[in-house]
Formats: C-alpha cells, structure tokens, sequence
C-alpha cells in the first residue's frame, strides 16, 4: 500500500507554499528522519522529514512548483518489497487547513530549521527597487508594507531600531522584520532573550534616553506580561513629568486571534490599551494603512500600540510606491459609502464588513463601511457623521462584546448622536467565550459576514 | 510590643557598621572571585577624599537629612500627601555613588524613594519640594508627586512607582549609552525588596548578554515595607543575586560614604572599560518608616536608636572630617546654610501657587491628533 505524502500545514494560518526542492527522487530509499523536501512559505523555509521508510515510487509535485495547496499529494511512498504504484495514479486533493487536519495522513515531522544558506533568496524585500515615482501604486502583502515602512524609517533616522524575539537572525517569527538585519546590522535589529517584561522595558527606558525603538511582541498575547511597562511607564510618564520626559516608542506585533492556536493565544487587546489615557491605538486593516500609520506611528512622539492581524499579513493589497506614504493618526476611513446603516469596524472586522456590505447590496441594502484605524484617540465625528447620515449603526469586531471597542462606539452614539439613532446601536462580536480549539466551535465563536448581515437586518427590522 | 518578629538586632548593627570597625567586608569580594575563576572588579578601597571633597559630601548628605526632615514635617501639617517615602539613613549611598558620576552624561534611574537621589545630583531643593506639596512649580508641574519626578537635563530619568520597574527602564537607558557610544553609565538604583521583582532578573540577563553600561545598586535598607530581607529572600547576601548572569557583585558598608565613593570608582571602571554591568549592594537602613504611613510594628525602637548611635552616616562624616581637623565651627556654618535653603525650600512650596485646572488636560499627550 503507498504512503501519500501530503504538503504539509507548516503554521496555523497557512494555506500553500512553494515546493522548492526535492532532497530524493523517485526510486531512493528513505526512513523515518531523512528531509526529503524543502518548502517555502512567505513565513519561512522548512525542511520537510520522512516519518515512514520506504521507496520514494513517485513524486507527483516537481520541485520549484508555487501554490501547492496543503494537503495535496505531492511523492507516494511504497514499503520495501510492496508494488511500486503507478505514478499517474494519485489525484492532488487540495482543501484548506481548516479542514485538514494533519492527522488524516501519516503525518510528516517539519522540522522548523531556518534556511540559514538561501537567507536573501526568499526575500522580495530590500533588494527591491522602490519606485521613485509618487502616485503609483503597487500589489504588496502586509507583511511587506510593514517591514517596507520600519525600513524606511530606520533609513530616515538613526535612532530608529526593532527589538524582539527572533526578529533578527530568524527574519521575524511571522517574517515581518524579514531583511533587516541584512540592511541595518546587529545595532539595530536585536533579538531578545523570551523575556517580555524584559525587553518592553528595556525599550521604553531607551525612547526615554532618546532613541525610537520599534518593539515587537510576537504577538500581543505575550504582552500581557509586559503590560505594566506599556501603561505604567510609556504612556503615564510624559503626564506624570509634566511634559518633561518623552516615551516615542511602538509596540508592534499581531493581535486577535489567528487560526486553531487556541485560548492564550487568541485575543483581541485592542480595548484594554485603548482605556488608557497616553497611549495611541492603531488597528489598521489594509497595507496602504499598515504602511502609512506604522511611519507615522514611528515618526509619532507619543508611545504607540500598534496592533495588526496575522490572518492578514500574506494578504496583498494596492500600497503607494515611494518612500513618503504617510498617513495622519486618528482619523478613520470610509471603506465604502452607504445610506441606509453603518457599520463601523477595524483591523480584520473591517474586510469582514466589506464582505457584508457587498452581500446587502445585492438585496438592495446600501451599507457604509467606516474603518477607524486609529483606535484611541477616535476618530468621533466621522463616526456621528455617518450616522447622522444613516441613522442606523452596528459595530463589527473580531474581539469580545464585553467593554469592546462596540461598547464605546455604542456609549458614544447614545451621548453624542442620540437624536440621529432610529434603532439601536448594535454590537456584532465574537461570542463570549475564550477561543475553543476546536475547527466548528471556533468558527462559531468569531464574526464572520454572516453574522453581520444578520446583525444589519436585525437593526433594519428587515 | 515590637517583639512580634525577633529580628536579629545584632547581626543588622554588624552589617551596617562603617567599613573601619568591620574591615570593609572584605570577605565577599575575594570568596567570589577564587569560586569564580572569572575576572573581577578590583576589590574597592575607601575613597582619599580631599578636605574639600569630604566637606562636599557632609554639606550634601545634611541637605538630604534636612530636606526629608521637613518634608516629614510638611506631611504632618497636610501640605503632602499620599505616599512619601522618606531616605533619611541613606544618605551616604546617594551622595557616595553620585558624586562620582556626570550630571548631563552618566543617567540616573530610581524607584519611588528619590527626593535624596534628586538632592544627589544638584538638582533644586525648591522644585522638589514644591512637587511635594502639587504646586504649579513643583518639577512635575505638580502632576507627579513625590514618587514620579524627573529632570532629563540632569539625565535623571525618574521617580517611578512599580517596585523593580526601574530596573528595566535603566538597562534600557544603559542600551542607549551604548547605542549612542556617548560614553554614559547608567546607575540603577533599587531595594532588597525589589531584588526580589522577576523583571530584575530578566534585565540582568540582557545587561551582560549585551554588555550594557549599567551599574545596578541594591539599597538593601533592610526591610520591604514590613518585610524583613531574612523573611523575604532565600539568598540574603543579595550582592550574589547577579551571580548566575555572570555579573560581578560587591557588598558596600552602604552607612560609610568614603566606601560608597570607594566602591562607585571600581564600579565605574568596570563598566567604561565595557566590561559590561555590575552589581552594587549597599548595606544601609532608614530611620523612618516605609512611608509617612508605616505603623513600625516590625522592628523596635531599640534596633533603630542602635543604628543611629553607631552607624549613621552623616556622623561618620564629620568623625572624619574631625581627623582631617575641620572643627565645628565651620560644621556650624554649614548647618546654618542647610537650615536656610531648607525653610526657603518650605516656603516656596508652600506659598506657590496649585496649578490652574487647565493643566489637567495638558501633557496627556505629546502632539495633536
């Protein structure tokens, strides 16, 4: 019987890669340990083992193929003395990693080595020419928008640096920071120890000393053990001295949940910082904002919490080519224009409600799209004008109802443009409930456009 | 009363007894480095302080004892209020280990016990004071109080309140000394009851991992509040406490300013060498309690008159400045010159005027959004 290797999930959140090279071929001898393969995502370069000894029979997949979906038969494997099996036989079977559990196959061990040789290789970045002309637009992922804008901005000023854990030599643990180091030296790309309380303040004394660091969280949820530094010390002192000492510093890194990574690991912070008075919040959904309010973020002499999304970082989206894409702080955006209900959201919400907007449409709802991007300080008037506008509103969020970023919209809606409401203010959220692993119960806990075409009509009574 | 806890008076009179009756506690260093096999500081001498410089010291040490004098006062009266952690005891280290640095170059970080640390490094009793009372003039604006004050032209970079915080945001001011190769040390001070913050530990890690120019300082006082070092930490002797980092540590009669200074020279030689931090634990002990609130039912009075009678700093400095054959009267004079820049200091903060309630939303943030 053939043994199907299947092209590995080699996070949570990925969808394909590229094959990129073949270690055997057809008629070597593996067992269990041997790298057969190495794979490419836009995260990372891994080794890909034999967990079965065998005949490699076939390889269904030649080596430097993009795009190959996980779970896609890509070599079979015979048992010593078994029938070689025809190697036209084997029909790739392409299917999301949601629904794919790497259990459904002799599972292969991924070894997560970085692919120290090829390090510049798989890197679009630096070696990129930036195109000089302004007005331009160009496809760029969001990963690339944010590492474009750091860099851009350490290029700008020498008190610029990033700061983290495997922000460096491993090119960012979701590839953010990818290139870095190469361009700007072990002075200012430094990976930490796993130390957060640690590191966070290590990097707000340094913006109190003067320098601008770029601290990254591997994600948000680590923050939490650094949260102390981030309100007690970056966004108090400048009241606390009466002005005297400064804190620019951003603190950066994704937010909100990913994919399947469970309960720790999946949460929306952005109303825990957006309490706090001294802090800027930016969500931004897109990678023209993600560029434009990072370099602003950057240039910023207040301490920022600069939230993104994992789920969003391969995503492409249209960037202005140059070096000059900078975009002001707490001003949201009108993502598309409607006159019978708002919906107000950010960060990931924000495609989510564009998904739903467009759905409403086609049975005739005109649905405004209001991304606030800036989270704290918010940007009020264009929530009130929109509804002044509309006169209905719900609020989209991948996060808790509880005391959510909703909760204020609702608050503010209720105190600032209660004559405007007809009906009210609606909050569409995750359920109440920590992330369950589970693929069915997560997905029945976050948003989803469904959700808020529901939420839309409730608040329509249609 | 007072007998609740034993504490063993005698053993903290030992540890707090100056450096010429205790020959310096010379053990700690060489132990160290013969278990170590590593190098080390030379091991410190008491500083040759001339007659001026020993003069200096007594006027600075009495400005902070006369300072915090009325500053307890003032608490009294109700002109202060919320926390005020007073540093009356210390003295020596603050004046010991400052007048060894560079106002402007080297930085200064602390926790919440700071107004001696302020005084240390010239910085003006009057605006101090008047942050005391939450006066318009006070140093903060009086938006910080006396826990959170601040003067970036000294390079003292506060004045903060989370026991252990400081020590991180030191490594981080030490990284951008290094960053900027401006030549600076940080000096970090903390308690025996911050030693015990996992944050300490973390920052240690990256100071020597990054060689960072940082001189971390452990005013063991004693006591955390009401908790007394043996209640609280496994290895008491915490000059070890930087061990497992690879960062040397040397244990300083912290009551004997010549010894302090002493220490703060071989310190800094360390570290401008970029031999990377050390680790400083001064041993010393404060008169008052935590803060004006403390009910001082953990230690009897009995303990503290001791020190006082036999260790305290200020006397010590004039014992020396006795050999060096400066008589009373010029001691007088300067009494006499502390009195007046202390009342003057009073009187500023308490005839300045509160700040406008326009300040209230000002310096929330930096720029307009």
């Amino acid at each position: 019987m053939a043994i199907e290797l299947k092209m590995p999930a080699l996070s949570p959140t990925m969808e394909e890669g590229t094959l990129a090279k073949w270690l055997v071929k057809e008629g070597d001898s593996v067992k269990s340990g041997d790298i057969l393969a190495e794979i490419e995502t836009d995260k990372a370069t891994m080794e890909f083992e034999a967990v079965d000894e065998g005949v490699i029979s076939s390889i269904t997949v030649p080596e430097g193929t993009d795009g190959v979906k996980v779970g896609t038969v890509i070599a079979l494997i015979t048992g010593e003395g078994e029938e070689t099996a025809p190697a036209a036989s084997p029909k790739p079977v392409a299917s999301s990693p949601v629904e794919t559990p790497a259990n459904n196959a002799p599972a292969p061990i991924v070894s997560n080595k970085l692919d120290t040789k090829g390090k510049g290789d798989a890197t679009p970045a630096k070696s990129q020419p930036v195109a000089i002309a302004s007005g331009n637009m160009q496809s760029v992922t969001l990963r690339e928008a944010l590492r474009d804008a750091m860099a851009e901005e350490m290029r700008r000023d020498d008190r610029v640096f990033v700061m983290g854990e495997e922000v460096a030599e491993y090119q960012g643990a979701y590839k953010v920071t990818q290139g870095l180091l190469e361009e700007f030296g072990a002075r200012r790309v430094i990976d930490t120890p796993i130390t957060e309380y640690g590191f966070a303040g290590v990097g707000t004394g340094a913006a109190m000393g003067g320098l601008r660091p770029i601290i990254e969280f591997m994600t948000f949820n680590f923050a939490m053990q650094a949260i102390d530094h981030i309100i007690n010390s970056a966004a108090k002192t400048n009241y606390m001295s009466g002005g005297q000492m400064r804190c620019p510093i951003v603190f950066r890194g994704p937010n909100g949940a990913a994919a399947r990574v469970g309960a720790q690991h999946s949460q929306n912070y952005a109303p825990w910082y957006a309490s706090v008075p001294g802090l800027i919040v930016i969500a931004p959904y897109d990678a023209a904002d993600a560029k434009g309010l990072l370099k602003a973020a950057i240039r910023c002499e207040d301490p920022v919490v600069f939230l993104e999304n994992e789920l969003l970082y391969g995503r492409s989206f249209e960037v202005p080519t140059g070096d000059d894409h900078v975009l002001p702080i707490g001003k949201a955006r009108v993502m598309r224009e409607g006159t019978d209900v708002t919906i107000v959201s950010y960060s990931i919400g924000v495609g989510l409600s564009l998904d739903a907007a467009n759905r409403l449409a086609e049975d005739g709802i005109s649905a405004e799209v209001i991304d606030l991007r800036t989270i704290r300080p918010l940007d009020k008037a264009t929530v009130l004008e929109s509804l002044a506008k509309t006169n209905r509103l719900v609020v989209a969020e991948e996060g808790w109802p509880t005391c959510s970023v909703g909760s204020e919209i609702v608050a503010i809606c209720m105190e600032e443009g209660f004559d405007d409401l007809d009906a009210p203010v609606l909050r569409i959220t995750n359920e109440d409930v920590p992330m369950p692993y589970a693929a069915n119960l997560e997905k029945a806990t976050l948003v989803n456009a469904d959700k808020i075409v529901a939420g839309v009509r409730r608040t329509l009574g249609v | 009363m007072h007998a609740q806890i034993k504490i063993p008076l005698k053993e903290i009179i030992l540890a707090t007894t100056p450096a010429k009756k205790s020959a310096s506690k010379k053990a700690s260093v060489s132990e160290d480095a013969a278990r170590a096999n590593r190098e080390r500081p030379t091991e410190p001498v008491p500083y040759k302080a001339t007659k001026e410089e020993l003069l200096k010291f007594y006027r600075d040490m009495l400005l902070i004892r006369r300072f915090e004098e009325k500053a307890g006062q003032l608490y009294g009266l109700g002109l202060i209020g919320g926390f005020c952690h007073l540093y009356i005891g210390q003295e020596a280290v603050a004046i010991g280990l400052q007048s060894a640095l560079t106002p402007g170059k080297d930085s200064v970080i602390t926790g919440y016990r700071d107004h001696g640390h302020m005084l240390a490094y010239g910085i003006d009793p009057n605006v101090i004071m008047a942050e005391l009372t939450g006066r318009a003039a006070g140093i903060s604006k009086g938006k910080g109080g006396s826990m959170h004050m601040f003067s970036t032209e000294h390079k003292f970079y506060g004045g903060h309140g989370i026991v252990g915080a400081q020590v991180s945001l030191g490594a981080g001011l030490a990284f951008g000394h290094k960053y900027a190769n401006d030549g600076g040390v940080c000096l970090a001070y903390f308690g025996d009851g911050a030693s015990n913050q996992g944050q300490v530990y973390e920052s240690f890690n990256m100071a020597e991992l990054w060689k960072l120019p940082i001189i971390f300082v452990i005013e063991n006082n004693q006591y955390a509040m009401g908790t007394s070092v043996n209640r609280a930490s496994s290895e008491d002797q915490l000059y070890r406490r930087g061990e497992s980092f690879r960062i040397p540590g040397i244990q300083v009669d912290g009551m004997d300013v010549l010894a302090v200074r002493g220490a703060a020279e071989v310190a800094l030689d360390w570290v401008r060498s970029g031999k990377g931090p050390v680790l400083l634990e001064m041993k010393t002990y404060r008169y008052r309690g935590h803060s004006m609130s403390d009910p001082a039912k953990y230690r009897s009075r009995d303990e503290v008159q001791s020190v006082r009678d036999n260790s305290d700093p200020i006397e010590g400095c004039k014992a020396y400045l006795a050999e060096m054959g400066v008589g009373a009267d010029v001691l007088k004079v300067i009494e006499k010159e502390i009195r007046t820049i202390v009342n003057e200091s009073a009187d500023f903060a308490e005839t300045s005027p509160e700040p406008d309630l326009a300040e209230l939303y000002t310096d929330v943030l930096v720029e307009q959004y």
